[in-house]
């Protein structure tokens, strides 16, 4: 394979300087993959996708050690402006919408790292309500006061105003209701398959990240506990024991099961 | 009855200078959360670099310009040499820094300028003008239209503008204006201008009303109560917080002033304050949380 579009080195990440919250990750992106990231709470999912877009500072965090390469330049010196505008957006946790701004505003205000002229921007929005109709429809309206699903919408057309060639999204389908999860990764199928966008998505529902991902990365206490092509890691018993919950009273740690299988 | 809508008219019009200094709190608040302490001192600034200005014989319009390039300047400077190193520092320890600032920009007011009073005249005559039975002094009514103008083109610049809808994603959701590429500092620095442009108009107008001087600065502590009302993060709060606490002022005074001996102008705006910060302690147009029922 040629060199990846996106490779994290041995990244280790702490808040407030004292709060260990990645040990040493390293992972990859090839162009035109989609990868997940699973891990259960508190695994490092959020601080990975934060680290790589150098959000971390802006919430009392620090990169303590190794690198990140996107698109072959490192990043550590990069702002999260400059990375948005040399083709990695992200949509954060909890989808963080302008709550006053309408959906229409929202999505201006994602092309705000480019610097485009009006006609370029108003085809840019309406390729978005291409991608959502039913964006379209809530235009004029606070993102506040559209559905949980409308938001993520509005949140994921927004990253996509930057023209991104890696979207990172964090936990896209929490709190979303079923079928509309299932829209939205269907959607991420089709946008990658169109338009070879590469994406790296961070999701707590390993069944349908894994239907939908190429690879995935498992993360367990700040590290990568486990890697592989979705196929696989779908099909490893630890796996099935940890996230769909076969024996729920007995949920154990990951890393118990690999030492058991280990021995 | 006509003599309650003059004190009215002339409390309403007086609460437009107030609303010309909490205005420039207002744009700082909102886009970075720092209630400026400074805003007081920016205003003596401004009102007394204009006024030196002008008694070097450069003309009235070449005076402004300077003045308020000056004043664009120094809001530059603030961000990016007090302002930008603070960042992600709690918001006492911002507003220490804005405290200090304000004696650091006397300080440099005194320097540049000298410490005498200075008159300021801006030519528009302070003569009371019948609409009526109610009298209006003109110079009044141009402060009020002033304000109005600029109140106007502060909403079309944030309504319209890419810019201000730079302003507004960061005003909303810091973290996410971070995300989308929005650069805070760009957006802080710009703030700090038009707080210096502000601070400018409220300069010269409370300049000609007291004489440029030293307690110039001591009008920030007119603008709190008005903030208070209004809410810290409303354009729209801080116009009608001014408003209110002029008209309420003015009508104290005459009404419940004679119980109590007078003077009831130095306190009464802080006991309606504090009143409503046990009601509504957003203030009246202050920003709530918008969710979905």
């Amino acid at each position: 394979m040629s060199e990846p579009l996106l490779s994290v080195t041995n990244v280790g990440a702490t808040y407030d300087n004292a709060i260990l919250a990645l040990s040493r990750v390293s992972l990859t992106v090839g162009a035109g993959e989609i990868v997940a990231l699973l891990g259960a709470n508190g695994a490092g999912k959020t601080t990975t996708l934060r680290a790589i877009s150098n959000l971390l500072s802006a919430v009392h965090g620090q990169i303590t050690g190794g690198h990140v390469t996107f698109d072959g330049r490192r990043t550590e010196k990069l702002g999260p402006a400059q990375l948005v505008a040399a083709g990695l957006a992200q949509v954060i946790e909890g989808r963080h919408c302008f709550p006053h701004l309408t959906v229409e505003e929202n999505l201006i205000a994602g092309a705000s790292a480019l610097r485009i002229g009006r006609r370029q921007l108003a085809a840019d929005v309406a390729r978005i309500y291409g991608y959502f109709p039913q964006l379209r429809a809530k235009r004029r309206l606070p993102a506040a006061l559209c559905s949980g699903g409308e938001q993520q919408m509005t949140a994921i057309g927004r990253a996509l105003m930057a023209r991104p060639r890696l979207l990172m999204l964090d936990e896209p389908t929490m709190g979303l209701a079923p079928l509309v999860a299932r829209e939205i990764f269907h959607f991420l199928r089709a946008l990658n398959r169109d338009e070879n966008l590469s994406i790296l998505v961070a999701e707590q529902n390993a069944t349908l990240a894994l239907r939908y991902a190429d690879r995935a990365y498992v993360l367990e206490h700040g590290s990568v506990a486990l890697a592989g092509a979705s196929a696989e890691v779908r099909e490893r018993d630890d796996v099935k024991h940890f996230y769909l919950g076969f024996e729920p009273r007995q949920r154990r740690q990951y890393s118990s099961l690999v030492s058991q299988v280990g021995t | 009855m006509s003599f309650f809508v003059d004190v009215l008219v002339g409390g309403l019009l007086s609460g437009v200078m107030y609303s010309l200094v909490a205005l420039g709190f207002v744009l700082i608040y909102k886009t970075s959360g720092v209630l400026n302490f400074a805003q007081g001192a920016m205003v003596l600034f401004a009102a007394l670099t204009f006024v030196s200005l002008t008694e070097h014989k450069l003309p009235f319009a070449v005076s402004l310009l300077v003045t308020l390039a000056i004043m664009v300047a120094l809001g530059w400077l603030i961000e990016r040499f007090v302002l930008k190193p603070l960042v992600n520092q709690s918001s006492i320890t911002l507003f220490m820094a804005t405290l200090g600032l304000s004696y650091v920009i006397e300080g440099a007011a005194q320097l540049l300028w000298g410490t005498e009073v200075h008159g300021l005249d801006l030519g528009i005559p302070d003569t009371p003008m019948q609409f009526g039975s109610v009298a209006i002094s003109e110079f009044d009514l141009v402060a009020a239209l002033i304000a109005a103008t600029m109140v106007a083109a502060l909403t079309l610049f944030f309504r319209t503008t890419r810019t201000g809808l730079a302003f507004r994603a960061v005003a909303d959701d810091q973290l996410a204006a971070i995300a989308v590429g929005l650069r805070l500092s760009h957006v802080w620095a710009i703030a700090w201008a038009l707080a210096g442009v502000v601070a400018l108009v409220a300069g010269l107008l409370w300049g000609a009303r007291l004489g440029v001087q030293f307690s110039l600065s001591t009008v920030v502590l007119k603008a709190l109560p008005v903030l208070v009302l209004g809410g810290f993060d409303s354009i729209a709060g801080a116009i009608v917080g001014g408003l209110l606490i002029g008209a309420i002022e003015k009508s104290a005074e005459v009404y419940i002033g004679p119980f109590v001996g007078g003077g009831t102008e130095g306190w009464i705006a802080y006991v309606v304050a504090l009143g409503f910060l046990l009601v509504r302690p957003a203030g009246l147009f202050g920003q709530r949380e918008l969710v979905r029922a």
